[in-house]
């Protein structure tokens, strides 16, 4: 059964003239890592706002169509219920991290639940241990780097102990190093505790390589879907995604008349076709 | 010029951000100044209109002493565009956000008029002359931002973070825009970790860490050199980690941007296909 | 306008038997010092109850941030003291009401000083105050510096597009504040939402009855300090009852030609 059943939603903001999504269909089954990226105002937040019930409860709206998480309806369901099931990581770890120490911070989503304390105390530990930053628990948000807030963050979603985590941009105030950290980070809760990930991101270059699916949205519409070597094509170069370079590279080597086999995602990849292209 | 001697600069509570830096900026120059989160980039630009003065050391702009001016003399040459456009909108319409610098600099009416209206139309932003700046996209606050700023066009413009929150065809027309800027000759000076943005404009690199410089040159040198890069928080472009690990192939390994690699390995391959 | 006065009453963690003090026994004392200012006019009494502080803020290792708040208050200060001179009260008056304002600023100080927004909390909801009210308030105290430094953004952004502060006359320097408090209520509101985003997305309000990871329990030092706090404004509520001070009057006052002075 899907985690996430999208069908023909359309969306339209409270007082807005059109609609921010129309007729968006996305299904992602349970343990994928999905990334969706587009162009600015393409309806990509919208789309996340949709997972976690803040669309229709916080945001209003004229909405048809409908969405099933977990198989909880969004209409039916208020936030505090789907955020036992969803978890939600924003762009700006300041304004996300509420305690003066990371400990109390990872303990509030499970305290706001009304859990027993030995229950939250494990939970606290666990998620602590699997985002790496136990030894950063009496530390406050403040005191830590960009890098170890979002991984703070993160960790406070887990806690809740969600089947499926949604990330908008969660790396655009990271430093590049740091951006390959916590994408290493959501990539092993995927891998290990088969967590569904939902991340919105410009940085293609940093993130193709975990990605199971790439969904590319343009003015509110879903045009791509698939496998990331099949989706970094012609058409998203030309929407004015953020292609990465090896792979916009080997379309330019094509259009020179080079014939090449595959298309690259990653360094790697475009390291061993070019080894084999020059040695051969 | 803008020239940095020995600055040394501590703020009141006693944090100590940065270390003999010393840096010459050439007029006409394009020079980015990357590292990490923390490491005293946006410390060392607030020294360039004074809004911060030397600890100890001297900040020279075009000759006068930072120390001894006024943050609005220093700032009708040297522009500074904030990363956050939040943190300055509050004007009815985009036409007097833009308007509110030469207001304050004295400028008459009718040039006011004149100007306003011609770098909107630079920046594609005249059909919200009249909107209010609240009400548009981010990426289109980020522009009134900067046009609000170059609209009484400062010699040298520097540029905190103006990657951030962009997509790739927003990117791509600030570079250009950038390059337009230099060419018309001002200084462009640009605070990011944003590698593979700058990989393609190629700029001097300076590179601070920790407070200090330490690393200043071509950015097809600096970005290659993978120990610095690591140093500074960054990773090395993706064309630049492709040409390293094929160096061994006879391939050149500063390379950092995708034009020149694809006229190189387009080259390399075509010879190694007429050899077979 | 500097910033910084609000550094006097920012929390910062600092490892001192002060800071590790159970909120409520630091409360304790803190209101006992208050009432005790508040009770007494005696200049001798209030430069004992001010200058009796300053042993526990060299423990909290916070002098020099006490200063600060000390530098901030003055201008207040100066002014009650020339309020009270010119309607006439005498020089020792004036100068006992100059000294309970600052006594009185130095006990808070320290007490924000030394007490997290966090402890603050639990200690507020010990007491049965409903979580969303607490909520409400460590989260405003802990946003009080970064608004403060979101202010210093703004100021520096609007400067660098030549607005000038420190010109022009009286009204001109007033409507110069607008540029700066429009962009900093706007921030103020998004973060707000942000905020909201982020609680509702972590159940906010999920549950009726809700355990905290952390408890406070207070030592047998808390015990101590709260009992002694108690002894403290029990005694004086005695010294104020039954003991005679020693005047330092010097009845020195404004001559009654003023004419808003009373005899």
């Amino acid at each position: 059964m899907p985690i996430i059943e999208m069908r023909n939603l359309t969306f339209t903001y409270a007082g807005a003239g059109k609609p921010s999504i129309l007729e968006t269909n996305i299904v992602v089954d349970p343990g994928e890592f999905v990334v969706l990226t587009g162009p600015s105002g393409c309806g990509k937040t919208t789309v996340c706002r949709c997972l976690n019930g803040l669309i229709p409860n916080f945001y209003s709206g004229e909405m048809t169509g409908n969405v099933k998480v977990n198989d909880l309806d969004i209409r039916k369901t208020s936030t505090m219920e789907l955020a036992r099931h969803v978890g939600f990581v924003f762009q700006n770890p300041e304004n996300q991290l509420f305690s003066l120490s990371v400990e109390r911070d990872v303990a509030f989503g499970p305290e706001n639940l009304g859990l027993p304390r030995d229950e939250i105390r494990r939970r606290v530990d666990w998620a602590l241990q699997a985002t790496g930053i136990s030894h950063l628990r009496n530390m406050a948000p403040y005191e830590l780097s960009g890098g170890q807030q979002q991984r703070a963050a993160i960790a406070a979603v887990l806690a809740m102990k969600p089947r499926l985590i949604v990330l908008d941009e969660p790396t655009s105030f990271l430093d590049p190093k740091s951006a390959q950290e916590i994408l290493d980070v959501i990539s092993r809760l995927n891998r290990e505790l088969k967590i569904t990930i939902f991340l919105v991101e410009h940085r293609l270059d940093a993130v193709s390589r975990h990605a199971d699916r790439v969904i590319v949205m343009d003015k509110g519409k879903v045009v791509l879907d698939g496998k990331p070597f099949n989706v970094y094509g012609e058409e998203a170069w030309l929407i004015g995604i953020g292609v990465p370079k090896v792979t916009m590279l080997f379309h330019l080597l094509r259009k020179d008349g080079i014939s090449l086999d595959s298309l690259p995602i990653t360094v790697e990849d475009a390291t061993e076709e070019l080894r084999r292209k020059l040695t051969s | 010029m803008i020239e940095v001697e020995n600055l040394c600069f501590t703020y009141p509570n006693g944090k100590d951000v940065l270390y003999n830096v010393c840096l010459k900026v050439q007029d006409g120059e394009f020079v980015a100044v990357m590292g990490e989160n923390g490491a005293g980039k946006t410390t060392l630009i607030r020294h360039f209109n004074g809004l911060l003065k030397p600890t100890t050391g001297r900040v020279l702009v075009d000759g006068i002493d930072a120390k001894k001016s006024s943050v609005a003399s220093l700032a009708r040459i040297v522009g500074l565009v904030f990363q956050n456009p939040d943190h300055q909108l509050f004007c009815e319409t985009v036409k007097d956000e833009v308007a509110f610098s030469l207001k304050n600099f004295g400028y008459p009416e009718e040039i006011i008029e004149r100007r306003v209206r011609g770098i909107l139309e630079t920046l594609e932003l005249t059909s919200y002359t009249d909107s209010s700046p609240f009400m548009l996209s981010g990426g289109e606050r980020k522009r009134v931002a900067l046009a609000s700023v170059l609209v009484w066009n400062p010699k040298h413009i520097v540029l905190d973070e103006p990657t951030i929150g962009q997509d790739y065809q927003q990117k791509d027309r600030l570079r250009n825009f950038i390059l337009q800027l230099n060419t018309q000759g001002k200084t462009v000076i640009v605070v990011t970790h944003d590698v593979e943005f700058i990989a393609e404009c190629k700029p001097r690199v300076v590179v601070l860490s920790g407070g200090r410089i330490v690393g200043d040159g071509p950015a097809v040198d600096i970005l290659t050199d993978e120990s610095l890069v690591n140093k500074a928080s960054l990773v090395r472009p993706q064309i630049a980690k492709l040409m390293s690990s094929l160096s061994d192939m006879g391939l050149p390994a500063n390379v950092i941007d995708l034009f020149t690699a694809r006229t190189v390995l387009a080259s390399k391959l075509e010879r190694a296909e007429t050899c077979r | 306008m500097s910033m910084r006065i609000f550094d006097g009453f920012k929390f910062t963690k600092l490892p001192t038997p002060v800071h590790q003090m159970d909120p409520r026994a630091k409360f304790i004392l803190v209101m006992s010092i208050f009432a005790v200012c508040l009770m007494f006019s005696n200049l001798l009494v209030l430069l004992i109850v001010f200058f009796a502080q300053i042993p526990i803020i060299g423990l909290a290792k916070s002098i020099r941030r006490w200063s600060v708040s000390m530098k901030g208050g003055a201008l207040l200060a100066t002014l009650i003291f020339i309020m009270n001179f010119l309607t006439g009260t005498t020089l020792i008056y004036s100068l006992a009401m100059t000294v309970k304002f600052l006594a009185l600023i130095s006990c808070f100080s320290v007490f924000f000083m030394t007490t997290s927004p966090d402890d603050l909390g639990l200690a507020l909801e010990n007491v049965g105050m409903p979580f969303t009210l607490v909520f409400t308030f460590t989260t405003a105290v802990r946003l009080v510096p970064t608004m403060a430094v979101d202010a210093q953004t703004v100021i520096d952004a609007q400067r660098s597009r030549g607005l000038e502060l420190e010109k022009g006359n009286f009204v001109k320097r007033i409507r110069n504040y607008i540029p700066i408090l429009i962009p900093l209520i706007v921030s103020a509101i998004r973060r707000s939402i942000e905020l909201a985003e982020a609680l509702e997305s972590r159940a906010f309000g999920a549950s009726e009855k809700r355990e905290s990871l952390v408890t406070l329990k207070m030592k047998l030092s808390d015990y101590l300090t709260a009992i002694m706090a108690l002894a403290f404004l029990t005694l004086s509520v005695y010294v104020y009852i039954y003991v005679r001070l020693p005047s330092l009057e010097i009845a020195f006052k404004l001559p009654s030609i003023w004419p808003w002075s009373y005899a």
